[in-house]
């Protein structure tokens, strides 16, 4: 091939596609690098990638070198079914449901026809008709779950921390480079916008991970400092790796051996095949657990190294119905399900502060710690708050008995977690209710997240939960328990799982933990 | 010094003695010391099990050696005992295959509308009588449920003579029996008259009534042989169905569980219920003597020389020990010392672990999937069932076995190295007693003849084999100490059932003997690792 002629119409569009497709990653590109990688002069490289800059399908920072994806490349990724979707995204056409970019892999697998949206997403509810297996998979073996509809941000710049820890309600200031700090942020009332993870990458480069979408929320909040927040949720996809032999699967795709010695809560930047992967120790299952987050370009090698890294260990693609029940062993509230956000509540008192929705212990009220929402906060704490988040358990007799009556056994068993609120009684009236409940195969009681008033929330408090029997509402006794109901040793320990795994934990209360580990009760959200 | 230890430990005195700590003397210790009563097990082996056992004979390869599954333990028995936080960790089995000749295959799974298209394959007429028999099943189960959570009554007592102390004792029975005819008499008829007719029937005519084809019928009856001298056409075969079908988890009939780290687990997660609440558990302490002194229970005399002392001793043995090598044969109404020497427990089950260098890969379906976390039954018709069965009524082991596999490692995989796995191959027929040569000559033939059948459907899986282990009914009288190696502790059938289980007059887990208890399998309910037959008798103990 003659690499200086100048190239004809269709081959010039097909080399700016193919040029435009190295950015899929979402990362920056230098010149010669493209042109190597795409063999071509750097000339003609020089002058697709002019031409792209100009349309604005890529983009220069001012001072650098280096292209990454425009305005208008964005734009069209924005467009339906476009990011890993098979299918259309044309004016005017149905397009298919927006896919990730495990999608093909996912699909591979599927066997149950059960999806289910997840922002805008389809995700898979479970991969075979009954979510058991999936389920005892994390928690005696490894999952594999698909979590690219998460949103991700990345925030840099000389204030990058000024603007993280101001929006944080944790003081963001004490985090070190290579640590995660699970938090929650704030309207001005102290009302709970969101919760999620912020991975520390750099001494000013953030990572933030989150269920709902909080761009603005954090360019507003951030007005007038040098902080780039960037929406890289579309460019990164992510997958969770949960389950005792977690550690022993990512032994197999990561040489590096500061993954086998990371901590609970720490992240690393590392590699697989030569393609960067940030591995946090992270999860949303209350099991020893780590979060992957690649390029979207990057989705399918790490999905097929990890399958076949995974399969010695009885690892499992796992969908959303079998992380639900491990999520609501493990105590962690789930944004929209166990309290609404402030900025989607239509009534006032839907809000919640961090300290209704259980994550109070997010809330760092030390001298210096200046975050939005605050002062109202403290005022919280000063009066006190009207409604807690806590674990309610209903007891196997009690199930046997109330569905004895009926001349039924307990029912729940092999039933998806329930999200639709029910309400919990006591003293003859309703002081709040259930947010999210599932059978505990594990545990074997029926066991949720509540919110309830506060004045009924210690541990032991007893209260009626109601329940469907048969056709009719019955109230089940139920009592306050100490979250999680389901909290393994081996979930922070560096200890190897295996041995650790033989034994479930003593209930929560009877262990005392480490404060630097606090991190463990809630995860995420 | 050594001695004097001894002898101080000789004349420790307990409230009660358990013996046997397999998963029944297990849970009636716990049970005993929950209650606040001080109990010592003694145990024969060096350790604990009995038949709910794990090993490793070669590292890294664990083989739940004899009981494979959990699905009888009773719920209440979960939960009174806390057994969730002591260790069980019981992960469901969601589906069974039954791999056919050919590399054809009767597959039932967790979804209805997949099983009655995998049946349908075969007989549209059957695919939609599954449903109909599950559901008619599940009823006759709960309706059942009450009979197995039911204390046995003592209402055979005045059979016996002179033991009106112990019969004054049980003033509930006519309560008991007035609420189970109550239960009957509010059960709908026609789930009565099945249940009755279950009783007696052979389970290929029970399936009859409901399916055409012979590869589900054979597939629906292997449940009707698992551990006993029948065939599916023998009478009573139905029964051993029913049985089966009676285990549940959480609430789920007929839903089958195996425990992380194999059914050895079980035993340790009761052992450290039982530890919990104060119970003491002796190994190599080998039972020689009930002592009874001035007509009732006074301890137990052990091989050793050592006496423990207590007023209660509750024996988890079968009742060729309890109430035959281990007590004065004088002390026993003539009846009861008959109906025990005459008590079947002659083994007709072998089984052969294996461990593996790969995945088995069976003919039917050679890429791994769901369907190898779930049971799989190699009994390809019914006729091939029964001539199986005709070598072991002429004391041959089965030629052409039945085979009930498990592949542990694949549903835990704690089981085995990474990458490498174990099966469990349940084998019949098997008889205890052989008409040529012993088990210690033929172990290994039989073996083979395992591994042949095993290899036609999984072609492959003889050059995987790194370890075997073939175990005869002779191999689980001796380790576990079932005369005969019967899995259930003696036969399920009618005439060792509930009220005569095991003999009349001794059904109610007392025995002639005040103090002497019995806590077995050979008591009602019956086998399996269903932890009832102990909970029963710490109740009546308890009550005393």
């Amino acid at each position: 091939m003659n690499r200086s002629a100048a190239p004809s119409g269709t081959q010039a569009v097909q080399r700016a596609l193919r040029l435009l497709q190295s950015f899929a990653g979402g990362e920056e590109h230098g010149l010669s690098e493209l042109a190597q990688r795409h063999g071509l002069a750097k000339a003609t490289a020089h002058r697709l990638l002019a031409a792209l800059e100009a349309d604005g399908m890529l983009a220069r920072s001012p001072g650098s070198s280096s292209y990454r994806l425009g305005p208008a490349a964005a734009r069209l990724a924005g467009a339906p079914g476009t990011v890993g979707a098979p299918g259309t995204g044309a004016r005017g056409q149905r397009s298919l449901p927006r896919t990730t970019p495990f999608h093909r892999r996912v699909l591979e697998r599927h066997d149950s026809l059960q999806w289910r949206p997840w922002s805008g997403y389809v995700g898979a509810v479970s991969y075979e008709p009954t979510f058991t297996r999936e389920y005892f998979a994390i928690r005696n073996a490894a999952a594999l779950i698909d979590v690219s509809p998460l949103y991700k941000y990345e925030v840099t710049g000389s204030d990058a921390l000024r603007l993280v820890d101001r929006v944080m309600t944790r003081d963001v200031t004490k985090c070190r480079v290579g640590q995660v700090m699970y938090s929650c942020w704030c309207d001005d009332e102290g009302k709970l916008v969101q919760d999620g993870n912020i991975v520390r990458l750099g001494d000013q480069r953030f990572r933030i991970s989150a269920a709902d979408p909080s761009l603005r929320w954090f360019q507003d909040c951030g007005f007038g400092m040098d902080a780039l927040v960037r929406d890289i949720s579309e460019a990164t996809a992510a997958l969770s790796l949960q389950g005792p032999r977690a550690r022993d699967v990512l032994a197999g795709l990561v040489d590096d051996s500061e993954v086998a010695s990371l901590r609970y809560f720490r992240a690393v930047e590392a590699s697989f095949d030569g393609r960067p992967l940030l591995v946090t120790r992270t999860g949303y299952t209350g099991d020893l657990g780590y979060e992957l987050w690649v390029a979207a370009g990057d989705a399918e090698p790490l999905w097929d190294r990890l399958m076949v890294a995974g399969e010695p260990h009885g690892m499992l693609p796992v969908g959303l119905m079998a992380m639900d029940a491990a999520r609501i062993e493990a105590g962690l509230v789930l944004i929209e399900v166990d309290y609404v956000s402030a900025t989607h509540a239509f009534l006032e008192r839907r809000k919640s502060s961090p300290f209704e929705a259980g994550l109070g212990w997010t809330v760092k009220l030390t001298p210096g710690n200046e975050f939005i929402g605050r002062r109202a906060l403290e005022r919280e704490v000063a009066t006190g708050s009207r409604w807690a988040t806590v674990g309610i358990e209903v007891a196997w007799s009690e199930l046997e008995a109330i569905y004895g009556r009926a001349g039924l056994r307990p029912q729940t068993v092999g039933e998806p977690p329930n999200r639709e609120p029910t309400p919990v009684w006591a003293d003859g009236r309703q002081i709040g209710q259930m947010t999210s409940q599932t059978f505990s195969p594990l545990l074997k009681k029926q066991i949720g997240l509540a919110s309830i008033e506060t004045g009924h929330s210690g541990v032991g408090a007893a209260v009626e939960v109601e329940m469907r029997v048969d056709m009719a509402r019955v109230r089940a006794r139920g009592s306050v328990v100490q979250l999680p109901f389901y909290d393994p040793p081996h979930k922070r320990d560096l200890a190897p799982a295996r041995l650790a795994a033989s034994l479930p934990a003593l209930p929560a209360a009877k262990r005392r933990r480490p404060r630097d580990v606090r991190e463990g009760s809630r995860d995420r959200g | 010094m050594k001695a004097r230890e001894d002898a101080s430990e000789a004349r420790v005195r307990y409230d009660a003695i358990v013996l046997g700590a397999g998963h029944n003397g297990l849970v009636t210790a716990a049970y005993l010391a929950r209650a606040g009563r001080r109990v010592v097990v003694l145990e024969r082996r060096p350790v604990i099990g009995g038949a709910t056992l794990t090993e490793e004979p070669l590292p890294g390869y664990k083989y739940s050696v004899f009981s494979y599954l959990v699905s009888l333990l009773r719920p209440e028995v979960i939960h009174e005992l806390d057994l969730v936080r002591h260790g069980l960790f019981l992960i469901p089995l969601d589906s069974t295959l039954n791999p056919l000749p050919g590399g054809d295959e009767v597959y039932r799974e967790a979804d209805p509308g997949r099983t009655f298209r995998n049946l349908a394959r075969h007989s549209r007429r059957d695919a939609e009588a599954y449903a109909d028999y599950k559901l008619t099943m599940s009823q006759i189960a709960h309706f059942v449920r009450r009979l197995q959570d039911t204390a046995a009554p003592e209402l055979m007592a005045r059979e016996l003579d002179g033991v009106e102390h112990w019969e004054a004792r049980d003033p509930a029975v006519a309560e008991v029996v007035a609420d189970l005819g109550r239960h009957f008499l509010q059960a709908p008829r026609t789930l009565v008259d099945t249940f009755l007719r279950m009783l007696v029937m052979s389970a290929s005519d029970f399936l009859d009534l409901w399916f055409e084809n012979d590869a589900i019928k054979a597939a629906l009856s292997t449940s009707s042989i698992i551990g006993s001298a029948v065939a599916p056409r023998s009478p009573g075969s139905a029964y051993v169905l029913l049985h089966h079908y009676m285990g549940e988890l959480d609430g789920v009939y007929r839903a089958w569980g195996f425990q992380r780290g194999g059914t050895g687990a079980v035993a340790d997660t009761l052992a450290r219920a039982a530890v919990a609440h104060g119970a003491v558990i002796r190994t190599s302490a080998t039972a020689a003597r009930v002592i009874v002194r001035d007509g009732r229970v006074a301890g137990v005399a052990l091989e050793n020389g050592d006496e423990v002392e207590a007023n209660v001793v509750c024996s988890s043995l079968a009742p060729q020990l309890s109430l035959g090598a281990l007590i004065d044969p004088g002390l026993l109404p003539d009846p009861a010392r008959l109906a025990v020497e005459r008590w079947d427990s002659r083994g007709s089950s072998g089984k052969v672990n294996l461990a593996l260098s790969g995945l088995p890969r069976f003919a039917c379906r050679p890429e791994p999937g769901a369907h190898l976390a779930g049971g799989i039954s190699i009994a390809p018709s019914i006729d091939t069932i029964e001539q199986a069965f005709d070598d072991a009524k002429y004391g041959r082991f089965s030629r052409r076995p039945f085979l009930d596999l498990v592949v542990p490692s694949y549903i835990d995989p704690g089981m085995a190295p990474p990458g490498h796995h174990v099966v469990s191959c349940f084998v019949q027929y098997a008889p205890y007693h052989l008409a040529e040569g012993t088990w210690d000559d033929q172990r290994e033939a039989f073996g083979d003849a395992v591994i042949d059948v095993l290899e036609e459907y999984a072609p492959g899986i003889r050059s995987l084999i790194l370890h075997r282990q073939v175990l005869s009914p002779l191999d689980i009288e001796r380790t576990v100490g079932i005369p005969g190696g019967n899995i259930f502790h003696g036969e399920l059938r009618l005439s060792q059932l509930f009220l005569s289980r095991p003999a009349a007059g001794l059904a109610s887990y007392r025995t002639p003997i005040p103090g002497y208890y019995l806590c077995g399998s050979s008591s009602h309910p019956g086998g399996g690792i269903s932890g009832a037959p102990g909970r029963f008798a710490a109740a009546a103990i308890l009550a005393a």
